[in-house]
């Protein structure tokens, strides 16, 4: 009873957003012949920005962490590797009760993920690994008003996504505006869409709106490879040795070689 | 110089203790100091100690993995990442075990192709490039076993497809693949098994068709460039005239290339540890699930030049026959190959164009099995397929009496 209600109320909260101002844009007609590609978005995140994924960080535990895990991810590693203060993660990260040491997993249960969305929302620690971050960075940003769904919103990149639109306060609802060609249908690497119709306005200006995404993007980044940013400073060094050793290997060898006519 | 017939050093005290009941100079003498390497290697023969370099790195990477893989379906997954995260360099020794393992595939198909080149499986040193396919083989079950271990994705579809090879054997099939998987379907047995195969059993095997391999190439010497026998031409002390003493003078040189080798492994594993998927397939960041097929199952790229012939026939039993002789015609090349001549220096152009046809098949094949099987890739791997059997098949044909040019006595070099 519980998951059809919940179920419910995103339907009627999408119905009601969708309803009036949607049929009010469908009329306006004339869009750009160049259209949206969507399908060229990349995240362009940058995981040495250590200021871009302590927001991303923040972000994630205020927008993400209610549903996904990242059970891989110690608090407090996490504040380590991006120098946040312990007083700063027992302050504003950690969920009461969690421990720096514990794992970053949601307390959400997965019984009643299930049954509210049909699918448990799946643990992000390797997310931007097995899709990648300019993926997730289109899936952020790739959800549109289609009222067909329970959520009442869709997904550009993952169609059917069942996950709702959780971001809307931010960015606002859109309504995409599909390419007549591809209508109803796919085309190439997904649905070619014309234009965008904000239907609702958020908190955020679109710039905004994207650098938030990026963030989180970044974050997710760093939390699929932790290491990732030492693993190229030690790099830099491990390969400049080694240049070095090969020099001095050559010089050695030309000198051994001297002698051989 | 140095030669096998020199006397030893002699030795008082600790040194003179130790060499009267283990044999240390003389096996440094026989096999560094006084075995006689030709003076004209070039850049190809460095595949052979790098192949040895690779697999240093796997086996003691390996060892230090396996103190903190869990194997089990239910905890192997969790404990790559365990590696990767919190074990103190956890993520360099699986980086570094995951590109030794496409790096160790790059330098030894490297030195087959060398083989190739200077006629180095040729008599009599059939039964060397014999020990070395075997340990070709060896690898193979090696990598493909170690794939698995992970419990990713495509680990497990992967697993699925290259078991179930053994299915369209006729009559024993369905049970030898249930014999092996050791259940119905991949699974926990499964893993266990590749385990105890990979860690244990295919390295000892391994390790003792290397030393095999070493000792058939020591009996004979190395080939060279020119396909010369320099034990033909010894000069007054019984010294081949063209060549050099391992030691130190290919010592020296070798580590020229390991550093070069060395750079280049740490490129990969320090700034591209993934390679694109090639190295480390991106669907094997999820956590092996039965019922969620990836996209495109491609085995690693190291067998998709086999992969591709597989595929490339639509009945999967002839498909299978197909892979098989494949990697047999390999193994019989010193009987397939008839010319007079060992090096491709001297061969006639004939020859040069049926080598260039057969290297760019098998990388062809190789990007095709990558690739999935539809439309125009499957008639590419046709008929690629049909070069790289035709470059076999027909070798005795157009190899007998070559028209071969003059081999020199001696070998070439200019010294620098």
């Amino acid at each position: 009873m519980q998951g059809r209600s919940i179920r419910g109320l995103f339907v009627l909260l999408a119905g009601l957003a969708v309803a009036g101002p949607l049929a009010a844009s469908e009329s306006e007609g004339e869009h750009g012949a160049a259209g949206v590609n969507w399908q060229a978005w990349t995240a362009g995140n940058e995981v040495t920005n250590t200021a871009s994924l302590q927001r991303g960080a923040a972000n994630f535990v205020n927008y993400c962490s209610g549903c996904h895990s990242l059970k891989y991810l110690r608090y407090e590693r996490m504040a380590n590797d991006l120098d946040i203060s312990p007083a700063q993660l027992r302050d504003n990260l950690i969920p009461s009760g969690a421990k720096p040491t514990d794992y970053m997993l949601s307390t959400f249960p997965k019984a009643d993920a299930e049954t509210w969305f049909g699918k448990a929302p799946p643990d992000l620690s390797l997310v931007t690994r097995y899709r990648s971050p300019d993926w997730v960075y289109r899936f952020l940003k790739g959800f549109y008003v289609d009222a067909s769904r329970p959520t009442g919103t869709n997904n550009l990149v993952l169609d059917g996504a069942s996950m709702p639109a959780v971001l809307s306060d931010l960015e606002g609802v859109k309504a995409a505006v599909f390419a007549q060609h591809a209508a109803g249908g796919e085309h190439g690497g997904g649905k070619a869409v014309e234009s965008f119709e904000m239907v609702a306005h958020g908190r955020l200006k679109p710039e905004e709106f994207d650098g938030f995404v990026r963030d989180t993007v970044n974050f997710l980044d760093y939390a699929g490879d932790p290491s990732q940013v030492q693993r190229r400073s030690i790099g830099i060094w491990a390969v400049l040795f080694l240049l070095v050793f090969t020099a001095f290997a050559w010089m050695l060898k030309k000198e051994y070689w001297k002698d051989v006519r | 110089m140095a030669g096998s017939n020199d006397a030893l050093p002699v030795r008082t005290g600790f040194l003179g203790w130790l060499n009267k009941r283990l044999p240390v100079d003389q096996f440094v003498r026989d096999q560094l100091t006084g075995y006689f390497a030709p003076k004209n290697f070039n850049f190809w023969y460095y595949f052979g100690v790098l192949s040895l370099v690779a697999l240093v790195i796997q086996l003691v990477t390996g060892i230090f993995l396996t103190m903190h893989y869990k194997v089990g379906e239910a905890t192997a997954f969790d404990s790559v990442e365990y590696i990767m995260r919190e074990v103190p360099f956890g993520w360099l020794l699986r980086y570094m075990h995951s590109t030794g393992a496409s790096f160790f595939f790059i330098v030894v198909y490297l030195h087959m192709f060398r083989a190739f080149l200077y006629g180095s499986y040729k008599a009599p040193r059939e039964l060397l490039w014999l020990f070395g396919m075997v340990v070709y083989l060896a690898l193979m079950a090696e990598a493909f076993m170690g794939y698995v271990l992970p419990w990713g994705n495509m680990s497990f579809w992967g697993a699925q497809v290259i078991v179930n090879i053994f299915g369209t054997i006729p009559v024993i099939g369905p049970g030898l693949v249930e014999w092996i998987r050791g259940d119905y379907g991949i699974a926990d047995a499964t893993l266990n098994r590749f385990f105890s195969l990979h860690v244990a059993a295919v390295p000892l095997v391994l390790l003792l068709l290397v030393v095999l391999h070493l000792v058939a190439l020591r009996q004979n010497g190395s080939n060279n460039p020119d396909g010369i026998e320099i034990k033909e031409k010894l000069g007054a002390d019984g010294k081949p005239l063209d060549g050099i003493p391992f030691h130190p003078y290919y010592t020296v040189k070798d580590l020229v290339g390991v550093g070069l080798f060395l750079v280049a492994f740490a490129i990969v594993v320090f700034f591209v540890p993934t390679f694109g998927g090639l190295f480390l397939e991106t669907p094997n960041f999820e956590p092996a699930n039965a019922l969620s097929t990836p996209e495109h199952i491609a085995p690693s790229w190291y067998f998709t030049p086999f992969y591709a012939i597989l595929r490339a026939i639509p009945n999967p039993g002839m498909g299978a026959l197909a892979m098989a002789s494949s990697l047999v015609v390999l193994i019989l090349v010193p009987w397939l190959d008839r010319s007079p001549v060992k090096s491709t220096r001297y061969r006639p152009l004939r020859w040069k164009i049926a080598l260039t046809v057969f290297a760019v098949s098998f990388i062809a094949l190789g990007y095709l099995g990558l690739q999935p099987a539809e439309g125009i890739y499957v008639l590419l791997a046709r008929i690629f397929m049909t070069l790289y059997f035709a470059f076999f098949i027909l070798m005795p044909f157009y190899t007998r009496g070559e028209s071969t040019s003059r081999v020199p006595e001696r070998v070439t070099y200019s010294s620098h």
